[in-house]
């Protein structure tokens, strides 16, 4: 049984210029000790989808979703008390910006405890002893002394290992890690992805990476999502997803990666990710598209098979090459 | 060769802040930069790697003239800008332009596009307002952007537009050097393959010279020609691009492009993953400043810093180099 089932998930905001859909119909499938990873531009939706599932968007956002089931238990019909026993315990997340998000004016003791208190009910000795356990676990030095530091007194990647520390206080069986290490150093973000795989491979938990780093999609998923402008566009294992891409824009991205460069001049996308006021009809990366024909201006693309990665494209890719395509003429 | 003229020359650069402790306590001093040399050549990229805190853009803020050195030599066109009256350097000024790593913090959001181009040279020049306004309807038809964007403002535009109206900014004066401060770092990546295809145009258009300050391995690899990796203030490796990324020989450098994901999922790496952080800098550490957290480590490091040894065309400050 899947850990955690999303099917259909859409979230739409209520804005001055009417709604905007941020994601739309989202599926995702995570099996126990799983690590799947969410690729996608800013602005694809790749947070809002998880924040959504977390519950922590403000109440200008509308979300719906057909199936939200975590170990069986649907999440649109639980009362909220039930809820909150998931969320935190079960199911944790680590944010983009350690510093933003962890409160400036509690000691990161205090703040690591919080959890424990609520969910588990333990004891102040309890508490401290598993705080100091939980930080030398992430690998952070002298953990009796940092129990009564601030957060400003901590470094990026220290605040980082913190949030770290915080998620998976209560042993969560799904952690969600939203850009873990996009603010820190190379060697900084190593050794957090380090102890991420760690956790994993130790305590057998699913984990969600949302990242727009290509590098450490390769280095760390099994399976990959792509997402673009709120819709998923392919979903492969990830050795398939960098040799053999299906989605135009999946072969755009990989192709504009410095490091993949073959010439001084990089293969780039035209353009740029539409928006809520100039989002086309049809498949939402025509404009951008170099195979795309009238016909994608048309029409809404439909997934595709299985072994094709669900492309959401007319002509999906195999091996470079477009199917069923008409040909150069047509292109637009 | 007229093409490869040095344009700028550093030797030795320093530059340290004082740092107050409080009234009764001596300032300590912050050694930012603690002793830079090289040179930069019309139409070709140096590339400055190294960690946060390494002193990148303290190099930056040299190189730019916005800080005086606290000593060493910097020569801009042969001239030094330590002796140089006010007169020369102002002149100076023109020829070194930097672009900031955030579009968004760059640009006064208030002022139009137009008007932004336009300042570097009401301030520097006595155009007439009707040349400067073609000048600046010229640059933006150049960097990508359409003419009628001039009455724009910065909010309008997106991350990879706003980095272009910096890059337009920073050649109105027609400098020979431009400072890149991670100049795609905030910036998707398709849209980071669009504004290096354009600074590589440019380059070749212009014959610049470009100081690139990255610390993403990747994007250095593909625009640099020669390569400096910095560790605490300190050049600790020089090399052209391919011996860097071939015959890396300090282990700093080779636990930086070890550290580097790759987009390749059927690569198997060499791990080297270090340990601990950057040291602070008011206490560096004695001799190598790399060697607590260096995996070869011995005695002799503790010591003295390591004298400039040259293997493979590459310079690095290592006791203990890898050899290949």
């Amino acid at each position: 049984m899947p850990l955690l089932e999303i099917e259909n998930l859409s979230v739409a905001f209520q804005t001055a210029g009417g709604m905007f859909t941020a994601v739309d119909r989202v599926s995702l499938h995570i099996d126990p000790g799983e690590i799947v990873s969410i690729v996608g531009e800013s602005g694809s939706g790749k947070s809002v989808a998880m924040l959504a599932l977390m519950g922590l968007l403000p109440w200008t956002a509308k979300v719906t979703a057909d199936v939200l089931k975590f170990d069986g238990k649907d999440l649109n019909t639980i009362s909220p008390k039930k809820l909150r026993t998931i969320i935190g315990r079960e199911m944790a997340m680590i944010f983009q910006e350690p510093l933003s998000s962890l409160n400036p004016c509690f000691t990161v003791g205090f703040q690591l405890t919080e959890a424990l208190k609520i969910h588990f009910g333990m004891s102040r000795k309890e508490c401290r002893a598993r705080a100091i356990e939980l930080l030398d676990q992430v690998g952070i030095p002298e953990p009796q002394k940092r129990l009564k530091a601030f957060p400003h007194q901590l470094s990026g990647g220290m605040n980082q290992r913190v949030m770290i520390a915080i998620a998976i206080s209560c042993n969560p069986r799904l952690l969600i890690a939203d850009e873990p290490t996009t603010a820190l150093d190379v060697t900084i973000q190593a050794q957090i992805l380090d102890l991420l795989l760690k956790l994993h491979q130790d305590k057998q938990m699913s984990l969600v990476l949302i990242t727009h780093d290509m590098g450490v999609v390769a280095e760390t998923a099994e399976r990959v999502v792509v997402q673009y402008a709120g819709q998923q566009v392919e979903k492969q294992l990830v050795k398939g997803l960098f040799s053999n891409p299906h989605h135009p824009y999946t072969a755009a991205l990989l192709d504009s990666l410095p490091e993949r460069a073959k010439t001084k001049k990089l293969p780039s996308i035209a353009g740029v990710v539409p928006g809520q006021f100039d989002k086309p009809g049809g498949c939402l990366f025509a404009p951008r598209c170099k195979y795309s024909t009238r016909h994608c201006i048309a029409k809404t693309p439909e997934p595709a098979a299985d072994e094709l990665g669900r492309a959401l494209c007319h002509y999906p890719l195999r091996d470079g090459v477009p199917m069923n395509h008409p040909g150069e003429e047509e292109v637009i | 060769m007229q093409r490869e003229k040095t344009v700028l020359e550093a030797s030795d650069l320093r530059r340290h802040y004082e740092v107050k402790r409080g009234a009764f306590r001596q300032p300590a001093i912050l050694k930012a930069l603690d002793g830079a040399t090289f040179t930069l050549q019309r139409g070709r990229t140096l590339a400055v790697v190294g960690e946060s805190g390494c002193g990148k853009s303290t190099l930056a803020r040299l190189v730019t003239l916005i800080e005086r050195p606290t000593s060493g030599q910097l020569k801009i066109q042969g001239i030094d800008i330590i002796t140089a009256d006010d007169q020369t350097k102002r002149a100076l000024h023109k020829t070194v332009q930097i672009i900031f790593q955030d579009p968004y913090g760059s640009l006064n959001p208030r002022q139009k596009i137009g008007l932004c181009l336009e300042e570097p040279l009401l301030v520097n020049t006595d155009m007439g307002k009707k040349e400067r306004a073609e000048k600046a309807r010229n640059m933006l038809d150049l960097v990508g952007l359409r003419p009628e964007y001039y009455d724009r403002y910065p909010h309008m535009f997106s991350g990879g537009q706003r980095q272009r109206v910096a890059v337009a900014r920073a050649l109105m004066l027609n400098p020979e050097i431009l400072v890149l401060d991670e100049p795609v770092s905030a910036l998707d990546v398709s849209i980071q393959a669009q504004i290096l295809n354009l600074l590589a145009d440019l380059q070749e258009q212009f014959n610049l010279a470009y100081l690139f300050i990255s610390h993403d391995l990747s994007v250095v690899k593909h625009i640099a020609d020669d390569v400096m990796v910095m560790y605490l203030g300190r050049p600790i490796e020089f090399g052209s691009r391919e011996n860097i990324f071939s015959k890396p020989h300090h282990p700093y450098t080779r636990a930086l492009l070890s550290a580097t994901p790759v987009a390749d999922p059927f690569r198997t790496k060499e791990q080297i993953t270090l340990h601990g952080e950057l040291p602070s800098p008011i206490a560096p550490p004695t001799g190598c400043t790399f060697h607590p957290r260096c995996p070869h480590m011995t005695e002799i490091c503790k010591g003295d810093f390591p004298d400039i040894g040259v293997l493979d065309n590459c310079e690095f400050a290592c006791y203990h180099p890898k050899t290949y």
